[in-house]
């Protein structure tokens, strides 16, 4: 029986097993839409901007290990997602994007509504599709879901012309798929995992770089286990953050231009690295000329682009996390390494991370470490770019895994409340925290209107300093304190909050974190928390541009802060 | 560092855009493209790319995995000069003369080059050879004014019986969309 293209997507969909989308409808997808009600196991959610969709897609996606989805429709509303997929396709999230093309006879004529997103998203997504045919619709859907969730992640984009929505076509739908250009390797090679342990083994002072590809291949025992085995210490990069407990001994927190000062240390004495699922980002490693200029590297990745692309690796392992440590694991033979380890120490109480400096200014380190306090370090925390993301990623202590959703590599403002939706509608019964920027947030802010409509318990706490605050610290450090196009006289959050149907509170002092955290927690919806910050605070340890990781610029002391910034009135 | 020229051959499935997907590829990272040439292979539905790059190991290196990325490429080899045979045509209206007819047409038999057109004040010259020849002769021939020179890029095989990718074209499995397929469901 034939039936037509618009019902073969909605069938793929369910063969997918998926039950969410994410979307916005518009003139090419009409016939798709109008379809869906005879689906009621695909629940449509309908954002108010398509970059929302593709951010919640990718929010769902991560926190669910499933594959996110999202529609639009052609022209602008395909555009719109653009953003919302290079974001997946740089931190490796699996997604599939269908957009409405214009009708075929109007390809190519610079049609109403008509932009060219297969070239458009060629560059930011694995592998996109034009589907001219009705007939090919479920071996191209097979072959999306396939391609997105196999070897390394990424978002892939299936553009459907308005008439090939309305064509008819048998359904057939592939249950294998048989592509000769597409075959990631999923072991690692055992002669290159011989050679690793080997060099494991005569490390002196070894270190773990664990990435989120121990996330994505959810391998928390298997690096746990080597960790332990081995005792070498881990440090995170910042997609990597909740794939090793915080509350760990050997656990060192993250790397790179806002890492942990004993954690850029440790990677710089180093002398074998274990690299795990991770790319060597420009952030994490400081100058790459620099950069653990005594180790010898062991670089664990699945995808074979990624080795000795920035940093040349001693002994390259393509292959899933998870199967290579269960490989490697077992030839690890295990040490106590304790001169190495007293060393980190020295460092770690040489440089702490101060959560909680006192005082009577409203710090947000402080805000953050009571978020953790209050939910006890179980909820998933969801941020966006900037300072409230590096201050979240030092200050909050992820122990349960996978309980990070961040905009890494292409740091994207205004990701953490389209995408702690996703997260939220993922994982119903998880807690979910948006940390947001007061920056960031006004990027996204419509999309407060989904959690009214869909009765979704997300909680959001801003760090309200009046600024673009990355920007500023970065004009204050290296720019002459010239605060160029960085205050913002931003709105009144809560009152939006209110306009949305959702409570919410302003706090600008520091006895009334607790009790509005707590309020957040209690009410049974949606809240917003506007801390009104300490405006100039800066976000340290900082690895300056251009310099490698154990040139930081430390913590000052608290004293100098008092006297150098003055409070800004809030309004 | 030092930069080598290599040649790139790649078997690509033959579907809309796939040269767009590579060249598009070569530019977002940075890698320079000397030639580049685009056929069809011994395999239906399979089109072969030989592309020139001048770049560090390194650089290869990254070059041969990027396109390992892209999933309509099924098979990338990277050879040095010494194991190929590698071959371009070019095309050479020169200017012609009385005068100077007879000494065009010797330079050309020299370079074992066909005249493929004669007009009354021009020739239209076709050469085939590896890409040094090619330049000598143009080289020769600017003396008497050359209007156009058309070039093809390299075609390049690996020497001897295997083939130049290392797998029996049989075994390659062969597929697509875009191309007519039987059944068709």
């Amino acid at each position: 029986m034939k039936i037509r293209g618009a019902q073969i997507v909605c069938e793929s969909l369910l063969k997918e097993g998926v039950d969410t989308i994410f979307g916005f409808p518009g003139g090419a997808v009409i016939r798709l839409y109008d379809t869906l009600p005879s689906y009621p196991q695909l629940r449509h959610i309908l954002v108010r901007h398509e970059q929302g969709a593709a951010h919640a897609a990718d929010g769902y996606a991560r926190a669910t290990g499933k594959v996110g989805v999202c529609f639009a429709t052609s022209g602008p509303g395909a555009t719109n997602l653009v953003t919302g997929i290079a974001n997946a396709y740089m931190d490796s999230v699996p997604m599939v994007a269908i957009t409405g093309q214009v009708a075929r006879p109007f390809i190519g004529k610079d049609a109403f509504q008509e932009a060219d997103i297969t070239g458009i998203t060629l560059p930011i997504t694995k592998h996109n599709y034009l589907v001219m045919r009705a007939e090919d619709l479920a071996e191209v859907m097979a072959e999306a879901f396939y391609i997105a969730q196999t070897g390394h992640p990424g978002p892939v984009l299936v553009d459907i012309p308005r008439d090939v929505f309305d064509e008819e076509a048998n359904f057939h739908y592939p249950d294998k798929i048989e592509l000769p250009g597409f075959k990631p390797t999923l072991q690692g090679h055992p002669a290159q995992i011989k050679k690793a342990a080997q060099l494991i083994n005569e490390a002196q002072r070894p270190l773990i770089i664990a990435g989120r590809g121990v996330i994505v291949s959810q391998a928390y025992a298997e690096l746990r286990e080597l960790a332990e085995k081995a005792q070498m210490p881990v440090v995170n990069t910042l997609l990597g953050l909740s794939s090793f407990p915080h509350n760990h001994i050997l656990h060192l927190g993250m790397l790179g231009m806002h890492g942990t000062a004993y954690a850029n240390l440790a990677v710089s004495h180093a002398d074998v690295i274990v690299a795990i699922g991770m790319r060597f980002d420009d952030r994490a490693t400081g100058r790459v000329s620099g950069f653990a200029p005594q180790a010898r590297i062991v670089h664990i990745d699945i995808d074979p682009a990624e080795i000795s692309k920035n940093v040349p690796a001693t002994v390259p392992i393509v292959g899933d996390v998870k199967n290579v440590l269960q490989s490697l694991n077992p030839l690890v033979e295990a040490k106590a390494h304790s001169e190495w380890l007293r060393q980190i120490e020295e460092w770690r109480r040489q440089y702490p991370l101060d959560s909680d400096p006192g005082g009577e200014h409203l710090l947000p380190q402080y805000v953050i470490s009571q978020i953790w306090e209050a939910t006890k370090g179980e909820a998933i925390i969801v941020t966006g770019v900037g300072q409230h993301q590096m201050w979240t990623a030092l200050h909050y202590r992820f122990h349960k895994p996978n309980s990070l959703i961040s905009s890494g590599g292409l740091g994207t403002m205004g990701f953490e409340l389209p995408a702690a939706i996703g997260a939220k509608v993922g994982c119903p019964q998880e807690a979910v925290w948006a940390i947001c920027g007061d920056g960031g947030f006004q990027m996204t802010i419509q999309e407060l209107a989904i959690l009214t409509q869909e009765k979704l318990d997300v909680k959001m706490a801003i760090m309200n300093n009046s600024f673009l605050g990355m920007v500023r610290q970065w004009q204050e450090l290296f720019y002459g304190k010239r605060y160029v196009a960085t205050p913002l006289s931003g709105p009144d959050f809560v009152a939006i909050a209110h306009a949305y149907g959702i409570e919410g509170c302003k706090v600008t002092r520091r006895e009334e974190v607790v009790p509005a955290i707590q309020q957040a927690k209690d009410c049974p919806g949606p809240f917003l928390i506007d801390f009104h910050v300490e405006p100039e605070e800066c976000v340290f340890p900082m690895v300056p541009p251009g310099a490698t990781l154990a040139e930081f610029i430390k913590e000052p002391k608290r004293e100098a802060v008092a006297r150098g910034w003055p409070r800004r009135s809030t309004p | 560092m030092a930069t080598t020229k290599h040649t790139i051959v790649a078997l690509v499935e033959d579907k809309p855009g796939v040269l767009n997907r590579v060249a598009s590829m070569f530019r977002r990272r940075g890698f320079n493209i000397e030639s580049l040439a685009v056929g069809h292979s011994e395999q239906a539905g399979v089109s072969r790319m030989t592309i020139v790059v001048d770049g560090a190991t390194a650089v290869l290196d990254q070059v041969t995995k990027q396109l390992y990325k892209i999933v309509d490429v099924v098979k990338v080899s990277d050879f040095a000069e010494s194991e190929l045979v590698a071959r371009e045509l070019a095309l050479i209206k020169v200017k012609a003369t009385p005068s100077t007819r007879g000494e065009i047409i010797q330079i050309a038999d020299i370079f074992r080059a066909n005249i493929i057109d004669v007009a009354p004040d021009s020739l239209i010259i076709e050469v085939t050879g590896d890409t040094d020849k090619v330049d000598s002769l143009f080289r020769l021939l600017k003396g008497f004014g050359v209007r156009e020179l058309s070039r093809t890029g390299r075609l390049a095989m690996a020497r001897g019986p295997a083939g130049t990718l290392g797998v029996e074209a049989e075994s390659r499995p062969s597929r697509g969309k875009g191309r007519k397929q039987e059944g068709g469901s």
